[in-house]
């Protein structure tokens, strides 16, 4: 049976760009940290991804580190740019995010909490997913001198939503306090993250979704210094320690390089494929709809929510019929969870746990779509049998 | 073409609860033809943040969710944690506090069974197009003189699992397939080794899984709060001491009583009566302990019911003794049974199931006991 993969959100096909950098590496000898002509060879090429990144990225090469993906830099960025803030201040207690950010984000924010140093606040989201901004202005002109730092994601995860960073940024710079923006999923998508960001900014994406191997990615920390929170060698002066990985750095400037080259092209076919899938959920599946489809969204991705079923018992049925796609962001030990996002916009929290992502990527094809389109109507029928079964008497 | 002595290729949920039993009896399955979905069950809120390295050995922790996708990964069948902590928490553990705050002594594993795996999530399976359930339990599904299911006690009798099974019925029964009923469980642990299932030396667990540190009495002391009163001697009314809570007492018990007046000659004392109400626990000589007419209710029967005058073997604890004895009444809701001797130890909320040879003919909760003589 072959695989109708509609779900490049989670993870990506690895691109032949970044392949080919990642074996090339692989065949050398040598730790770029090393003073030998070995090292060197391996600093080279580290120093090399680092450039051709940043230029891609439209920043400066020095405020780039590598690191191990999106969720280690949203830590670094967030624990790392707290302690600094309150060591200069103990009465900047506020860590500003919003309501729909990823766990590696609202987790961050909400162990420094736990520990006592901050106090979470949520910036709400209108009923489109789309940031606040007017909530957002409010709290920045009575609470500034308070607020540690913000976090606002430039795409949500599970919508593909695009938030107002570029705008969100501008507010907090007026007010001198740090800003970070969670990439992860709009670096293939968005205008050059150096368009926007400056002084006091920070940003962090991931390899594994734009085409790159899982196990690397990149911060961006624009004049927003952090405390160290990996200590060892000092590889990222200041910043991050751990042994440079220089194939892994390789293949994510190829394949940044790769899916900013194509952005166009890709972008307009796969809001083609796009369209073409929510026709077809909405034309065979009663009770469903398209989340924060009234708003502009990075190209692949679709939350749909389906009346009267579990996402859990749907996802089963689509993966014995060979399609692949995800219950909102994955979940916990597999169990579904209503989203926190859905749940952010004003979604009824029933419909909110028969919700699913699905989500297009660069080797997506009609073929993928009309599988799923082709699975999904007997699926969601018997998913719905299941949560009648279940739940019939209870609701 | 003659095929109707080919099996029927099932669609089948393996419940996994990370246990080398329940990763062989899923390996049975699939070597049977069927298509098999590995399934292992999320039943506690709080297993999901329960701590990794913790050295309980109660089931349905991360590390045994880990240990049956690992099986699963090895048979090669999909694999998914379904969650029913909601279900869990309503049938099961609610259940099991409400049963020893009335003065009773729940089997929660059996609740589990009837409420669970065997209705829940049978019934999500069937809803998902799925044909029955595939457990780990050691028992045997015979086919009966009218090609009817009947369930029958397993051939290992130190594994034999067929009591625990005793509350389904007959739909239940029909849904359900134990593989492991025929084979002894040493052999068990030399198969799940010879298909590389990594679970193969993994020990069994004996706690029951939301307790895993076993202490039942701090479990109910923490739900129920504590209720202090009279240990009282049966016989002559005295006080021999207090207690903290009289649900905590179960009809039998010896251990930690708590007694401070020791009798005349040095014989122990046992648990013979808990009164809830009066908050008091009266305890005795072990004479008092036996009885031989019981009463049920919450009848469930395997099969076809019974008619007073039935001859049949009793079993009122897991791997307790089998007694002989008699059905006396027969009534929808309530059954009376006169066992041949007294037997001790009969405490209100224990489940009594009835077998005919190996065949297991229903069961009940116990709701009185009473001494011919």
């Amino acid at each position: 049976m072959m695989l109708a993969y509609l779900d490049h959100a989670a993870t990506t096909a690895v691109r032949p760009e970044a392949q080919a950098a990642m074996v090339a590496d692989l065949e050398r000898l040598g730790n770029p940290s090393s003073l030998h002509a070995a090292g060197r060879d391996a600093r080279r090429v580290v120093e090399e991804a680092r450039e051709s990144l940043a230029v891609n990225l439209g920043v400066r090469a020095n405020d780039l580190i590598f690191t191990s993906g999106g969720t280690e830099g949203d830590n670094l960025a967030i624990k790392g740019m707290h302690a600094k803030r309150i060591a200069e201040n103990p009465d900047r207690k506020y860590i500003v995010i919003s309501e729909i950010e990823h766990h590696a984000v609202l987790d961050s924010a909400r162990a420094l909490a736990k520990a006592g140093t901050a106090e979470v606040v949520l910036v709400p989201v209108t009923a489109d997913g789309v940031v606040d901004l007017d909530w957002f202005v409010t709290w920045m002109a009575a609470n500034a001198e308070e607020t540690s730092l913000v976090s606002i994601m430039s795409v949500n995860n599970e919508t593909g939503v695009i938030q107002p960073v570029a705008e969100a940024h501008k507010i907090a710079a007026e007010h001198d306090v740090p800003f970070h923006t969670d990439g992860v999923q709009g670096a293939a998508w968005l205008e050059v993250p150096g368009s926007w960001m400056t002084d006091g900014s920070a940003i962090a994406i991931s390899g594994h979704k734009i085409g790159a191997p899982v196990g690397v990615g990149a911060l961006v920390l624009n004049q927003f210094p952090v405390a160290i929170q990996a200590h060892g060698g000092g590889q990222e002066p200041e910043r991050r320690s751990g042994t440079l990985a220089a194939g892994l750095a390789a293949s994510l400037a190829a394949a940044s390089v790769a899916a900013r080259g194509e952005r166009e092209e890709l972008g307009g076919r796969l809001r083609g494929l796009r369209a073409e899938l929510e026709r077809g959920i909405l034309d065979t599946v009663p009770d469903s709809q398209i989340n924060g489809s009234e708003v502009d969204r990075i190209p692949g991705t679709s939350s749909v929510s389906i009346a009267g079923l579990e996402s859990d018992a749907l996802l089963l049925l689509l993966d014995a019929a060979g399609v692949a796609c995800s219950a909102g962001s994955a979940c916990q030990s597999g169990i579904p969870q209503p989203s926190h996002v859905l749940l952010a916009q004003g979604i009824d929290p029933a419909l909110a746990r028969g919700s699913i992502r699905f989500s297009l990527g660069w080797t997506s094809t009609e073929d993928d779509v009309a599988r799923g389109l082709e699975a999904l109507p007997a699926a969601v029928e018997r998913a719905r049998a299941a949560y009648a079964s279940r739940h019939g008497s209870r609701v | 073409m003659e095929s109707s002595k080919t099996p029927k290729r099932k669609r089948v949920v393996a419940a996994m609860s990370g246990g080398v039993d329940s990763a062989v009896a899923a390996a049975r399955a699939v070597d049977a033809g069927h298509e098999v979905v590995g399934v292992h069950l999320a039943l506690s809120e709080n297993s999901r943040h329960a701590d990794p390295n913790a050295k309980s050995r109660g089931c349905c922790t991360l590390s045994d969710e880990r240990d049956a996708r690992r099986s699963a990964d090895i048979l090669g069948i999909p694999f998914y944690t379904w969650d029913m902590a909601a279900e869990f928490a309503d049938d099961v553990l609610d259940d099991f506090v409400a049963e020893y705050a009335s003065g009773r002594t729940p089997n929660p594993c059996m609740r589990c069974n009837e409420k669970i795996k065997f209705a829940a999530v049978l019934d999500r399976a069937k809803a998902l197009g799925f044909d029955g359930v595939v457990t780990g339990h050691y028992a045997r599904i015979e086919r009966g003189t009218n090609g009817e299911r009947e369930l029958h006690r397993a051939v290992d009798p130190l594994k034999d699992q067929s009591y625990v099974l005793g509350v389904l019925t007959e739909d239940q029964i029909e849904g359900s397939e134990f593989p492991l009923g025929d084979t002894p469980k040493t052999q068990v642990r030399e198969e799940a080794a010879e298909r590389g299932l990594l679970v193969a030396r993994k020990p069994d667990s004996y706690d029951i899984c939301f307790i895993p540190d076993g202490d039942t009495a701090g479990f109910l002391r923490k739900h129920l709060g504590e209720e202090p009163g009279q240990i009282l001697d049966a016989e002559t009314g005295e006080s021999l001491g207090e207690h903290d809570g009289a649900y905590a007492y179960t009809i039998g018990q010896r251990k930690g009583l708590g007694i401070t007046v020791p009798t005349d000659d040095g014989s122990p004392r046992y648990v013979v009566d808990v009164d809830i109400e009066a908050r008091t626990v009266m305890v005795g000589a072990p004479s008092l302990l036996f009885v031989d007419e019981i009463t049920l209710e919450n009848i469930k029967w395997a099969g076809s019911p019974v008619r007073p005058g039935f001859i049949c073997g009793i079993q009122i604890r897991a791997h307790g003794d089998e007694y002989p004895a008699t059905v006396t009444a027969v009534e929808p809701d309530s059954l009376s049974i006169r066992v041949d001797e007294q037997i001790r130890a009969v405490a209100k909320g224990q489940t009594l199931v009835m077998y005919d040879g190996t065949r297991v003919v229903g069961s009940g909760t116990i709701s009185a006991t009473g001494r011919s003589a």
